[in-house]
């Protein structure tokens, strides 16, 4: 099995590196602009200031470079960026570096194995990843999990949203100059990671969420774990309230900041809290319901003007919906199976293997080759703190993927960094990637 | 004569003090690239805390750095990046390797990833885990302080 | 299928429609590619959620697929539109134009497959560095895996 894998070896360390100077992914800003193309590239024509004035001479512009490796902690993004003085004309993001060939190594390794891989993409928020990926793998095999194992799912996968958008409000609050903001996210997010610790067996990139159910019940005790979180969180989110929203200089770099129009999010296929800030009410849990959250009450907070502070707001207010989710699954959750009891997808518990020659047999098909799933394609998308989160499998009867590519939601809310910085001045910059939340690898995956 | 120095005297060498001081203020650089330096900020936040160490500034000039902790995996495009920061800290510095991907390419064995982030700079501690924990990081960091105290890495 | 598909399957009788695992899925031949693209965009269809491509390599008569997710939020409806490229002419007219939320996957798609998107405004590679040679995702390129065990020493079977 191995050769057919490796049929380029690629021997390294054999030459000596040579340094050079990179220019790596220093593609030229095009220097014919047009309102066409703008047109093109955003949907509507601009009649105002994006239409560049000719009279300005080319050398009173300066092409900076802000990345790949800057302070602000969104990982590894290069933007380019044209300035006239203090004021951003053009920018250019550009990716790439932290491509790891996921979608390649998916092919590779078994549907089981699918979620380590898968959960490394975006890794503030793995649990939704893996969701994704065992939501189509479910699909092809024309399962449905136990509802237990649908309500673990989205009692873990609201929590992770919460930790996720505590790193948000971390980084955007450290990034704009409020450093406590990074103290207090991540200090909370030690709670529920705790727990996912207490739970998954890991802090993060848990390999929880399994095509078939989820890996493990819920350790005995749950219910005070996450009663103590439920106790907790909201006094502090109160308490962030109290540091920033009354604060004339949070205000000011977050209000009128780094604005995109509904239109425009919808013709660049933003989704998730991006979206919403710009007012428009599209959220997958309400519009595409998965997992059973439909059985549970919550609102899908909306902004108004699209700026800085209404995507900070959204952040907060999601946090709460989510805590009221995990209340209402706290409270509801059906005793049953965690994962579904077919013979040819779930491995059979350790005990019964040292009784039972069909669990022995069964395991080790499991563990070596993997279950089949049967061929066919199919695109499950699911509602991640970032915005739709989709995975596009294609299968054709073995027990590999053939395919399997994830349709990331920071890759395309990038593409409206230049929409939301165009005219304004460089210090909202980083304000302005910070509430764009992106997480390169999610984006390059 | 006197056989004993008086008690508000300390006696040591060059080498003992400049290690002592080389440890107790590392400042690292930020070279976050993945889900590894997820877990390198919660090392630096309250829970666990680079503070104690002398290590929560995290320089963003690798020109003010010296350590370099590569948070991550280190993609082909990122590599000449990795180097040219890396040349840009000043002597000494260190480089620790966190991470399953940053030490051996992890659990991505492909065309996308340099194998091992030592195939570009020289690397003094590797700190496995995927991610590794911020007390597995805080082990690397004071085993690195061990060894630079004990001279078993010179510079 | 919802009225307004079976109002644009009247329309487009030619293509097949079908149902796979629930979703709606719409075979389309190159030429009528962005002709049918324009009309779901008019029908309603204001998102494109995914631009992708799959290598079938020997098992289909057309090597290349590129699948365009779309999304309709007035509808909500999600339709998939499948086209098959010939082995030795990938090329497909661009979305881009459309939605300009395509840009950045139909380069990924040129930079992982090496499928050409006509119109596109910077068709250029995203993911691989500048000057990487070959497409990575195509099933003729192989994965790259080092060996493992022992890197650096003499190979123990």
């Amino acid at each position: 099995m191995s050769e057919d894998r490796t049929l380029d070896i690629w021997v390294a360390g054999t030459e000596e590196p040579e340094f050079q100077p990179t220019d790596e992914g220093a593609q030229e800003i095009a220097h014919e602009e047009s309102e066409a193309r703008l047109a093109d590239q955003t949907g509507r024509v601009f009649d105002d200031d994006y239409v560049f004035d000719d009279e300005v001479a080319d050398d009173e512009r300066m092409i900076v470079n802000m990345g790949p490796q800057h302070p602000s902690t969104h990982g590894v993004l290069r933007l380019q960026l044209e300035l006239e003085g203090e004021v951003i004309r053009r920018s250019k993001p550009i990716i790439g570096y932290l491509h790891t060939g996921m979608e390649k190594t998916a092919e590779q390794l078994n549907f089981a194995q699918g979620p380590t891989n898968v959960t490394r993409m975006d890794y503030l928020a793995p649990l939704h990843c893996e969701l994704a990926y065992s939501l189509a793998v479910e699909r092809l095999l024309d399962i449905e999990v136990p509802p237990r194992a649908a309500a673990i799912r989205v009692l873990m996968t609201e929590l992770n949203r919460v930790a996720s958008h505590l790193v948000a409000l971390a980084t955007n609050g450290m990034d704009i100059g409020a450093l406590s903001m990074m103290i207090y996210g991540f200090r909370e997010r030690e709670s529920i990671l705790a727990f996912f610790e207490k739970t998954t067996g890991l802090r993060m990139n848990h390999n929880y969420v399994r095509p078939g159910g989820v890996a493990a019940d819920l350790p005995p005790g749950w219910k005070d774990d996450v009663a103590a979180i439920l106790a907790d969180l909201p006094g502090r989110f109160d308490m962030y309230d109290e540091l920033l929203e009354e604060n004339p200089i949070w205000l000011a770099r977050t209000r009128g900041v780094g604005i995109i129009e509904p239109d425009e999010a919808i013709a660049f296929s933003i989704t998730g809290p991006a979206l919403r800030a710009t007012g428009v009410d599209w959220d997958l849990r309400k519009a595409f319901p998965y997992s059973g959250i439909e059985q549970y009450e919550f609102d899908v907070p909306l902004g108004a003007r699209g700026d800085v502070y209404d995507r900070y707001r959204v952040r907060v207010e999601e946090m709460r919906e989510s805590l009221k989710i995990v209340e209402q699954v706290m409270d509801t959750i059906p005793k049953g199976d965690f994962r579904v009891d077919d013979r040819k997808i779930t491995p059979p518990p350790r005990a019964r293997i040292d009784e039972s020659m069909e669990a022995l047999i069964h395991h080790f098909k499991l563990f070596t080759e993997g279950f089949k799933v049967p061929a066919g394609e199919t695109y499950v998308a699911v509602e991640s703190p970032r915005g739709e989160l989709g995975c596009y499998l294609v299968s054709d009867g073995e027990a590999r993927p053939y395919r399997m590519h994830t349709r990331a939601p920071s890759f395309y809310n990038l593409q409206a960094l230049p929409i939301a910085m165009a005219d304004s001045l460089v210090a909202d910059t980083v304000a302005t990637i910070a509430s764009m939340d992106p997480v390169m690898g999610d984006v390059d995956r | 004569m006197a056989t004993t120095a008086p008690g508000n005297l300390l006696m040591t060498t060059v080498e003992r003090a400049a290690n002592w001081a080389r440890t107790r203020s590392m400042f690292p650089a930020t070279f976050g690239l993945a889900c590894c330096a997820i877990e390198m900020m919660a090392t630096g936040a309250a829970h666990f805390d680079l503070a104690r160490f002398g290590m929560e500034v995290f320089r963003a000039s690798p020109r003010q750095a010296d350590l370099m902790i590569v948070a991550g995996r280190v993609s082909q495009k990122m590599a000449p990046v990795l180097r040219q920061v890396y040349d840009q800290m000043p002597d000494p510095k260190w480089v620790i390797s966190m991470g399953a991907c940053a030490s051996t390419g992890g659990m991505f064995n492909n065309y996308a990833l340099v194998q091992g982030v030592d195939q570009v700079v020289p690397v003094d501690i590797y700190v496995p885990g995927c991610p590794p924990g911020p007390q597995s990081l805080l082990h690397g960091i004071l085993t690195l302080h061990d060894k630079i105290m004990a001279g078993e890495i010179r510079r | 299928m919802s009225p307004i598909l079976e109002g644009l399957a009247a329309e487009f009788e030619t293509l097949t429609w079908e149902e796979s695992h629930g979703q709606d899925v719409v075979h389309v031949p190159r030429e009528q590619w962005l002709e049918l693209a324009t009309a779901l965009k008019e029908a309603g269809f204001e998102v494109c959620a995914d631009v992708t491509a799959v290598d079938w390599m020997r098992k289909r008569p057309e090597r290349y697929e590129v699948v365009a997710a779309l999304l309709s939020m007035q509808h909500r409806l999600r339709l998939r539109m499948v086209v098959g490229l010939e082995r030795d002419d990938p090329v497909i007219a661009s979305l881009t134009p459309l939605w300009p939320g395509a840009n950045f996957a139909e380069r990924e798609v040129w930079d992982m497959f090496g499928i050409r998107f006509e119109g596109h405004p910077d068709l250029t590679r995203i993911l691989m560095p500048d000057d990487w040679e070959g497409h990575p995702l195509l099933k003729d390129f192989a994965v790259g895996a080092v060996p493992v065990q022992f890197k650096h020493a003499h190979q123990v079977d």
